[in-house]
C-alpha cells in the first residue's frame, strides 16, 4: 500500500536535489534491493533496514467522538538514507521525517518533524517496539500493544492501540511489486488495531474510539522512472473485511490490491484486478485533486463510492500530498483512508 | 517657444560658467559627503545583519547553560524528546575564522545556507566530505581540510558556516553544543525547561543584535556628520540657485514680455534644475563611493576593535544606496530652489529687474526672529524634552537657529565696530564689510555649520576616547586575564599562579533577570585592585567596606538609568536576597544591566557556578614568563590569555583609526565650506565693482583694496569661527548628554579640547584665506579701464 509514503520519504534528499516526485524512480545504486521469497521475520523486521533507501511506519485511523462526530488521524515516521550504511553521531547518512495529522469534518491539522539519525533524536527499535521522532512516539511492549503520541502548536493526540487480528503480508508473502518493470518493496500491515484515546483540539479535548491501520514498507527504488504519483486506498468494511488497493499513475497505470477477510486471510490481486476512477475533483491548495472516487473490485463484486470526510485534507509538508479519512458507500459500506500524491 | 525659452535659459549658464560650476560642484560635494557616510553605515549594518542572521540572534530566543559552559548533545536530545523545538549551534575559532555549526533539519527556515525546502544542496551539506560556506576572502584563510568551500557574500565577515557534525569535528568538540535556537512555534505538550534541563536558561530574543545596538552609537555620530555635511552643501546650492534666479529676473521679464507663458517657463526651469541635480547627484554618488571605499577599512577596524563587530572592509554597490543619493540631491535642489521659483512665479510682469536685491536683501529682522525662535525651542526641548526624537529636534533647531542667527549677529558686531572707528578708511572698511554680509551670509553659514559640526563631533570622539581609556584602566586593572574551560583547569591555573603573582582575582558571572531587565551578576573578590582603580559616577560613603561585608551591591549606569534606581534603593539579586545599591559605575558600550556583588555572596547565591576568568596581578615585566608558565602547567591556550598592555595598545590603535575617519571628514567639510566662500566672493566681485571704483578714484590703490578684501574675509571667517565654537560645544553636549543617553542608556562625560579647537580655527582661516586669495588677486589686477568704466555706465 503505501506507496504513498514513499514519496515523502524520499522527499528529504529528493527535494534537496530538486528532483520532485520523479526522484522516487531514481536508480537504487548501492542500496539493497527487495528480494522475492525473502521471509519476513518478526520482531526483527519491525525495526529499520538501513541498507534500503527508504522505509516507513505509517498509521492511519478512523475514529468517532462521544457525539458520533467522525475523525481521522495520521502518524508517520519516514526513514531516508543518503547512502546504504548506518552509523553513530552526526556522521550517519540516515535521515528521519515525521508527519502527524488530525482531520475533522471541517478542519485539518498537520505537523512535520525532521531529524538526523545517529544522535538519538529519532529512530526505531524492534523489541520492545519503539518508533520516535522528538516527542512523538509509537511505543509498546510489543507490536500488538502500542501507545501513540504526537503534538504540535494547535493539536495533540495520545491514543492506545490493541491488535485484534494478525499481521498481513501483501503481494508475494510481503514482496509487493510496484510496476510492470519489476520495481518492488517489502510490505506488510497490521490493519486490525482497535483504538481509544484523546485528541486535543483547539475547541478542547475529545475522547475517541475507532480502528487503525499500520503499514510497514521498505524499498530502494519503489517507482518506475515514468511513474509520477499514486492513489492509495485502505478501506475497512462493516462486514469486517478490508481492502488495500493502489493505482500507480505512469505512461500506463499499474494497480495492485489485497483483499483481507475479517479473519486475516489475504488474497493478493494482480495488475488490473483493482480499479479506481475519479468522480469529483476538489480545488485545494491551488490545484485540482479528486476527492470522490468510484472503486471497483469485480472478483469480490465490489462497486463503491469513496468520499473524503474533509476534501481539504491537504498535507502542507516539505513534499505536499493529500491524505485523509474517507467514507465508503455502495455494494459495501465502511470507512477508510485515501492518499494521493503527484498532483502538481 | 519652448526652444526659445531653453536657449535663453542655457545662454545664462554659458555666460556664467562659474555659477554653473558652483551649483554642480556644491551639490555634488554635498551629495558625496552624505552618500559616502550613508554607504559606510549601510555596509557596516549589512555586515551586522548577516552576522545576526547567521547566528540566529535577535529573531529567536536562545537557550544556553547557566554556567556559560557548553551543554552536552544528550541535553539537546532530551529537550527535543520533551517537545522543545530547538536547533543546536556549536561554534568556535579555527585560526582567524569563526566556525559556526548549524543543524539544517531543525534550524528555522532561511537561517542557514541550505534548508529542507530546496535551498542549497542539502545532501552535500550533510554527507560526504561536507561543505563550508563563507566569503571568498574568509575561505582563503581557512586551512585545507578536505572540505568543499562554497563562496557566498551572505555570511558575515570572518565567519564560516557548516554542518554541526563537521563543526564539532573541525573544532575537536565532539558532542558539545554551545546554544540552542528556540523556534517560534512550540507544541502543546512541551514539558517545562526547569524540569527537563534545570542547568539551562532561556534568553528572550533581543530587538536587534547586541553589536547593532552598540555600534548604533558610532553610526549615529557618522549620520549626524553626514547630515551636517549635506546641510552645508545645501547652503551652497541655495546660494548658487538663488543668485542664478536673481540674475535671470530680467531675462524672465523679457521672455514673458515677448509672450512666453509663465507656467511653461517655470516648468522648464524646474526641469533644467532637475537635470542639473541629477548630473551633480550622480557625480556626487560616485565621489561618495570613493570616499566610502577609502574610509571603510578604517571604520571596519574601528568597529571590530571597539565592539567586536565584524565588518567587511570591502564596499558593495547597493541600489538603495545610490538611489537614495540621487533622491537626496533632487530633494536638496527642490528645497533650495522652491523659494526662488515661487518668487519668480509671483513677480509682476512689469516689475523692475533688481539683480542686487538678492545680495542686499534686508530681511535680517525676520531671520533674527526666526533664529531666536528656533534657539528658544531648542533650549526648551533640552530642558523638558523626553526621548530620542526630542534629542534630534533639539539638534536640528539648535543648528538651524545658530546658522540663521549668524548674519544678524555679524551685522550687529560690525555696526558696533563701525561706530567706534575713527579714520575714514577704517570707517569705510567696517561699513563695506557690513554691506557684504548679506551676500556672503550663505557661505558663512556653511562655514559656521562645518566648524560647529567639526567641533561637536571631534569633541564627542575625543571625549569618548578619554572616557574609554579611563574605563579600560579601571576595568583592566589586572596585568593578565585568563579564561579557563572547566573547573579542573581553574584549579590548575590557581595552582600554577600561586606564589608567582601578587594576587589572583577570580571573576564569577551569571545572567539573570533583575528588576525586570536582562542583567549580568558579577562576583568579585575584595581587593585593593578594585578600591584603587574604580571610579564611581555616584557612591555612598564607605562603599567598598559595605560591599566587602556583603551589605550592598554596585550597579552599572545602564541599570541605574533604565530601572530608575537611586543610591540605597533595594534590589533583589537572588531568592530572598535584597540589597541596597551602594555605587553606580560607568560601563561604556554594554547594552545590558550589570550588578557587582562580593565573591562570598556570589558563591552562596550561585554555588553551582565556578570562576571562568581570573585576573592576575603581577609585575608587568613578568607577564611573558607567567604566560609561559600557565601554558605549560595549566594547559591554558595562548588565545585564552589577554594581557592588559596588549588590549590598551589595540585600543589606542583603534582610536587612531577613528581619528583618521573623523579628520578626513573634517577636512572634507571644511573644503566644502571654503569652496562656498570662494564662489560667493567670485560672484560678488563683479557686482562690487561699482562700489569699489569710487574708493579707487579717491586714491586707494588696487593693491590696498585687494589686501582689505582679503582681510575682510579673514575677519568674517574669524568672527564666524568664534561664533561656531559655542554652537559646536552645544552640539557636542546634545550628542553626548541627550542623544546618547536616550539612545543607549549611558552618558558620556564631556571634555574640552582647546588645542583642537584652535587648530580647527586655524584650518578654517586657512580655508577662508585660500578661498579669498584668488578674488583678491583678481581685484588687484583689475584693469583701471574697467574701474573707470563704472563711471561711464548709466546706473
Amino acid at each position: 500500500m503505501n506507496v504513498k509514503a514513499l514519496v515523502c520519504l524520499l522527499l528529504l534528499p529528493v527535494t534537496a536535489l530538486g528532483q520532485g516526485f520523479a526522484g522516487l524512480g531514481t536508480q537504487a545504486g548501492d542500496f539493497a534491493q527487495p528480494v522475492p521469497g525473502r521471509a519476513l521475520e518478526f520482531p526483527a523486521d519491525h525495526g529499520p533496514h538501513p541498507d534500503h533507501r527508504i522505509e516507513w511506519w505509517y498509521l492511519t485511523a478512523n475514529m468517532s467522538g462521544p457525539d458520533g462526530t467522525p475523525y481521522g488521524l495520521q502518524w508517520t515516521l519516514f526513514r531516508s538514507a543518503l547512502s546504504p550504511r548506518d552509523g553513530e553521531g552526526w556522521d550517519t547518512p540516515q535521515l528521519w521525517m515525521g508527519h502527524a495529522a488530525v482531520t475533522t469534518p471541517d478542519a485539518h491539522h498537520v505537523a512535520e518533524r525532521l531529524a538526523r539519525g545517529g544522535i538519538g533524536q529519532a529512530g526505531v527499535q524492534a523489541d520492545p517496539f519503539l518508533a520516535w521522532i522528538d516527542d512523538w512516539a509509537m511505543e509498546g511492549p510489543d507490536f500488538d500493544n502500542l501507545r501513540l503520541t504526537a503534538s504540535d502548536g494547535d493539536f495533540a493526540y495520545d491514543v492506545r492501540l490493541r491488535a485484534s487480528g494478525p499481521l498481513v503480508r501483501h503481494g508475494q508473502d510481503g514482496y509487493s511489486v510496484k510496476s510492470a518493470a519489476g520495481q518492488a518493496s517489502h510490505y506488510y500491515s497490521q490493519p486490525f488495531f482497535q483504538l481509544s484515546g484523546t485528541l486535543s483540539l483547539p475547541k478542547g479535548d475529545v475522547l475517541v474510539t475507532g480502528t487503525a491501520w499500520l503499514d510497514r514498507e521498505w524499498s530502494s527504488q519503489p517507482l518506475a522512472e515514468d511513474q509520477q504519483g499514486w492513489d492509495w486506498f485502505s478501506l475497512s468494511f462493516d462486514s469486517g473485511d478490508k481492502l488495500m488497493g493502489f493505482v500507480l499513475r505512469g505512461s500506463t497505470d499499474y494497480t495492485s490490491a489485497s483483499w483481507i477477510t475479517a479473519a486475516g486471510e489475504v488474497t493478493a490481486l494482480a495488475d488490473g484486478a483493482f480499479a479506481a476512477a475519479p468522480l469529483d475533483w476538489h480545488d485545494v491548495a491551488g490545484r485540482q485533486v479528486p476527492t470522490t472516487w468510484q472503486v471497483s473490485l469485480p472478483v469480490q463484486d465490489l462497486e463503491v463510492t469513496v468520499t473524503a470526510l474533509n476534501p481539504d485534507a491537504w498535507m502542507d509538508t516539505s513534499v505536499p500530498y493529500w491524505e485523509g479519512p474517507v467514507t465508503v458507500t455502495g455494494s459495501h459500506e465502511g470507512v477508510g483512508y485515501l492518499e494521493m500524491t503527484g498532483y502538481d | 517657444m519652448t526652444g526659445a525659452i531653453l536657449s535663453a535659459l542655457f545662454s545664462h549658464w554659458r555666460r556664467n560658467p562659474l555659477q554653473l560650476l558652483t551649483l554642480l560642484v556644491g551639490l555634488a560635494l554635498a551629495t558625496a559627503l552624505w552618500s559616502g557616510v550613508q554607504a559606510i553605515n549601510a555596509e557596516a549594518r549589512a555586515s551586522y545583519d548577516a552576522a545576526a542572521e547567521t547566528l540566529g540572534q535577535g529573531q529567536f530566543a536562545q537557550i544556553t547553560a547557566l554556567d556559560g559552559e557548553a551543554m552536552s548533545q544528550q541535553t539537546y536530545i532530551a529537550l527535543r524528546r520533551a517537545g522543545w523545538m530547538v536547533s543546536p549551534v556549536t561554534e568556535g575559532r579555527l585560526g582567524p575564522v569563526r566556525i559556526i555549526g548549524l543543524e539544517p533539519l531543525t534550524a528555522p527556515g532561511g537561517l542557514g545556507p541550505v534548508d529542507v525546502d530546496g535551498g542549497g544542496d542539502l545532501a552535500s551539506f550533510l554527507s560526504g566530505p561536507g561543505q563550508i560556506f563563507a566569503r571568498q576572502d574568509t575561505l582563503a584563510r581557512l586551512p585545507d581540510m578536505g572540505v568543499e568551500g562554497v563562496a557566498t557574500p551572505d555570511v558575515a565577515p570572518d565567519t564560516a558556516i557548516t554542518d554541526i557534525g563537521l563543526a564539532q569535528r573541525l573544532l575537536n568538540r565532539p558532542d558539545q553544543i554551545d546554544r540552542l535556537i528556540v523556534l517560534p512555534d512550540q507544541p502543546l505538550t512541551r514539558r517545562p525547561l526547569a524540569e527537563v534541563a534545570p542547568d539551562l536558561t532561556m534568553v528572550a530574543p533581543q530587538d536587534g543584535s547586541d553589536v547593532a545596538q552598540l555600534t548604533d552609537s558610532f553610526h549615529l555620530n557618522l549620520t549626524a556628520f553626514g547630515l551636517l555635511s549635506f546641510a552645508v552643501g545645501l547652503f551652497i546650492v541655495h546660494g548658487a540657485i538663488g543668485l542664478a534666479f536673481e540674475q535671470r529676473r530680467a531675462m524672465v521679464r523679457t521672455l514673458r514680455a515677448v509672450g512666453a507663458p509663465l507656467r511653461r517657463l517655470i516648468l522648464l526651469m524646474a526641469v533644467e534644475l532637475a537635470v542639473l541635480a541629477l548630473i551633480a547627484g550622480a557625480s556626487g554618488v560616485a565621489l561618495g563611493y570613493v570616499i566610502a571605499a577609502a574610509l571603510l577599512p578604517d571604520v571596519a577596524v574601528t568597529l571590530r576593535g571597539l565592539y567586536g563587530a565584524e565588518v567587511s572592509g570591502q564596499m558593495t554597490l547597493r541600489p538603495t544606496w545610490w538611489l537614495s543619493g540621487l533622491a537626496i540631491a533632487l530633494v536638496g535642489t527642490t528645497v533650495a530652489a522652491s523659494g526662488a521659483l515661487w518668487s519668480l512665479a509671483r513677480m509682476p510682469l512689469l516689475s523692475g529687474a533688481h539683480p542686487r536685491a538678492f545680495s542686499m536683501s534686508h530681511r535680517h529682522r525676520g531671520k533674527a526672529l526666526l533664529a531666536m525662535g528656533l534657539l528658544v525651542v531648542s533650549a526648551a526641548v533640552a530642558v523638558w524634552g523626553q526621548g530620542l526624537l526630542a534629542g534630534f529636534v533639539m539638534l536640528g533647531t539648535l543648528l538651524i537657529g545658530g546658522a540663521l542667527a549668524l548674519p544678524p549677529i555679524l551685522t550687529l558686531l560690525l555696526a558696533w565696530a563701525e561706530r567706534h572707528a575713527r579714520a575714514p578708511v577704517t570707517q569705510w572698511f567696517w561699513a563695506d564689510t557690513r554691506q557684504q554680509v548679506p551676500g556672503l551670509s550663505l557661505a558663512l553659514m556653511a562655514l559656521m555649520l562645518a566648524m560647529a559640526a567639526n567641533v561637536g563631533v571631534s569633541t564627542m570622539v575625543s571625549s569618548f576616547r578619554l572616557t574609554f581609556m579611563g574605563f579600560l584602566d579601571q576595568r583592566l586593572a589586572s596585568e593578565l586575564y585568563v579564561r579557563v574551560d572547566d573547573p579542573a583547569q581553574a584549579a590548575a591555573v590557581t595552582a600554577a599562579a600561586t606564589g608567582h603573582v601578587d594576587a589572583i582575582l577570580p571573576l564569577l558571572s551569571v545572567d539573570q533577570q533583575i528588576v525586570g531587565m536582562p542583567a549580568e551578576i558579577l562576583g568579585a573578590r575584595d581587593h585593593a585592585t578594585y578600591r584603587d582603580n574604580w571610579q564611581f559616577l555616584r557612591a555612598s560613603p564607605d562603599v567598598w567596606d559595605r560591599l566587602a561585608e556583603g551589605n550592598g551591591v554596585l550597579v552599572n549606569e545602564q541599570m541605574y538609568r533604565r530601572a530608575g534606581l537611586d543610591l540605597e534603593a533595594d534590589i533583589a539579586v537572588g531568592q530572598d536576597v535584597t540589597l541596597p545599591v551602594l555605587g553606580i559605575y560607568g560601563d561604556y558600550g554594554n547594552p545590558a544591566g550589570q550588578v557587582i556583588i562580593t565573591e562570598d555572596l556570589f558563591r552562596s547565591l550561585f554555588p553551582q557556578i565556578g570562576a571562568r576568568q581570573f585576573g592576575l596581578r603581577v609585575d608587568p615585566g613578568r607577564v611573558p614568563a607567567l604566560r609561559d608558565r600557565l601554558r605549560q602547567e595549566a594547559g591554558v591556550a595562548e588565545g585564552a590569555m589577554i594581557d592588559q598592555a596588549a588590549i590598551k595598545a589595540t585600543s589606542l590603535d583603534i582610536f587612531e583609526r577613528t581619528f583618521t575617519v573623523t579628520t578626513a571628514l573634517n577636512v572634507l567639510t571644511l573644503a566644502v565650506a571654503g569652496f562656498a566662500i570662494l564662489m560667493s566672493l567670485l560672484t560678488l566681485a563683479g557686482m562690487r565693482l561699482p562700489q569699489l571704483a569710487p574708493i579707487w578714484a579717491l586714491g586707494l590703490t588696487r593693491r590696498r583694496l585687494a589686501t582689505l578684501d582679503l582681510l575682510r574675509t579673514l575677519l568674517l571667517a574669524s568672527l564666524t569661527g568664534a561664533l561656531a565654537l559655542p554652537l559646536g560645544l552645544a552640539l557636542a553636549w546634545a550628542l553626548l548628554a541627550v542623544v546618547n543617553v536616550e539612545a543607549f542608556g549611558w552618558r558620556l562625560p564631556m571634555y574640552l579640547f582647546p588645542l583642537d579647537y584652535l587648530r580647527l580655527g586655524v584650518l578654517a582661516l586657512l580655508a577662508a584665506a585660500i578661498a579669498a586669495l584668488w578674488p583678491a588677486w583678481r581685484l588687484s589686477r583689475t584693469p583701471p579701464a574697467q574701474l573707470l568704466g563704472v563711471f561711464r555706465h548709466e546706473r
